[in-house]
């Protein structure tokens, strides 16, 4: 028989231990707000050095079908730049998330996590071999576009496996991206405005919803 | 409203069984080192546990061999789905009617 002293609030805890559970084992809760913040750091930076620096125009070759070897001053210094902000991106992500978890007591390589980036890394690789193809043919115009819009992609399958708000974030990525790939001439500003502005804004608002 | 408390199974008062459950509903199927992190339980209280809910036939295991080890998963059955379902309805009447 059941236990009829079992009290109401017993069954309300009850209730409370499922509904977190089923969050706990399907999605990975320990993203760090911060390294949205980080990203959107580098990002800025990486586009500041890509246009003062380096002189990065990317209207003045889109649609230009050339050789690597002889149209782009400095292309390949932009393409590790952004290389180089995606690599500190992802290890910052890694670091911060993982302390994340510590903090709360859980591992950060589990099945969710796992699965969060087993699901993301498909766009993401597509994408990214795709970026280079199509700067090696020389349309490099495209690079900036396509990174947005594969990336918001990312986001958008992710927004399954972590916080659902993620999934605006991918949206609005691919929205600038879309709009980069019509307004070449401000590529670069909207690329700074989604990978940057963008993801210190959502960074924040993480931290305030779920760290604090 | 009295009728609901029958309805609520005995097989998921315990916490962890209850544990195992609301995990299981929600992912295809989840190998044994995972289910003990999400549930910070010992191997031992986590077998047992799951002994229990197999006896029962609400979850059911397949074992397998990834790179020569062997790796049991469980996953939930067609039963065991119900039960839960029927539980949950449970608690949340009682709780709607004692309000």
């Amino acid at each position: 028989m059941i236990n009829a002293e079992k009290n109401n609030r017993d069954y309300i805890q009850d209730i409370a231990e499922i509904r977190s559970m089923m969050e706990r084992s399907s999605k990975f809760m320990s993203l760090s707000g911060w390294a949205g913040v980080m990203a959107g750091i580098y990002a800025l930076t990486g586009s500041y050095i890509a246009r003062q620096v380096f002189g990065f125009h990317p209207d003045s070759y889109f649609y230009q079908p050339l050789s690597l070897e002889n149209g782009f001053p400095n292309l390949p210094e932009v393409i590790f730049t952004g290389m180089g902000v995606l690599f500190l991106s992802v290890v910052t992500a890694l670091i911060l998330s993982r302390q994340k978890a510590k903090k709360r007591g859980l591992s950060s390589w589990n099945a969710t996590s796992k699965r969060l980036l087993s699901s993301i890394s498909v766009p993401l690789f597509s994408g990214g071999i795709f970026i280079l193809i199509v700067a090696h043919i020389g349309l490099v115009g495209l690079m900036i576009p396509l990174s947005l819009i594969f990336y918001g992609l990312a986001l958008f399958q992710a927004g399954q496996f972590t916080f659902n708000d993620i999934r605006y974030l991918g949206l609005i990525q691919i929205v600038l991206g879309l709009l980069s790939s019509y307004f070449i001439s401000h590529s670069l500003l909207l690329w700074a405005i989604g990978f940057g502005g963008v993801h210190i804004v959502y960074g924040i608002v993480i931290y305030l919803r779920y760290e604090r | 409203m009295k009728l609901s408390i029958d309805d609520l199974h005995k097989a998921f008062e315990n916490r962890i069984r209850l544990g195992i459950m609301s995990a299981l509903a929600v992912n295809e199927s989840l190998d044994f080192t995972s289910l003990k992190q999400f549930l910070d339980v010992t191997d031992g209280n986590l077998a047992s546990h799951l002994k229990t809910l197999e006896k029962k036939d609400f979850i059911a295991v397949k074992k397998s061999f990834i790179d020569r080890k062997p790796n049991t998963t469980y996953h939930i059955t067609d039963a065991g789905k119900k039960a839960f379902e029927k539980h949950l309805v449970a608690l949340e009447q009682i709780i709607k009617s004692q309000r």
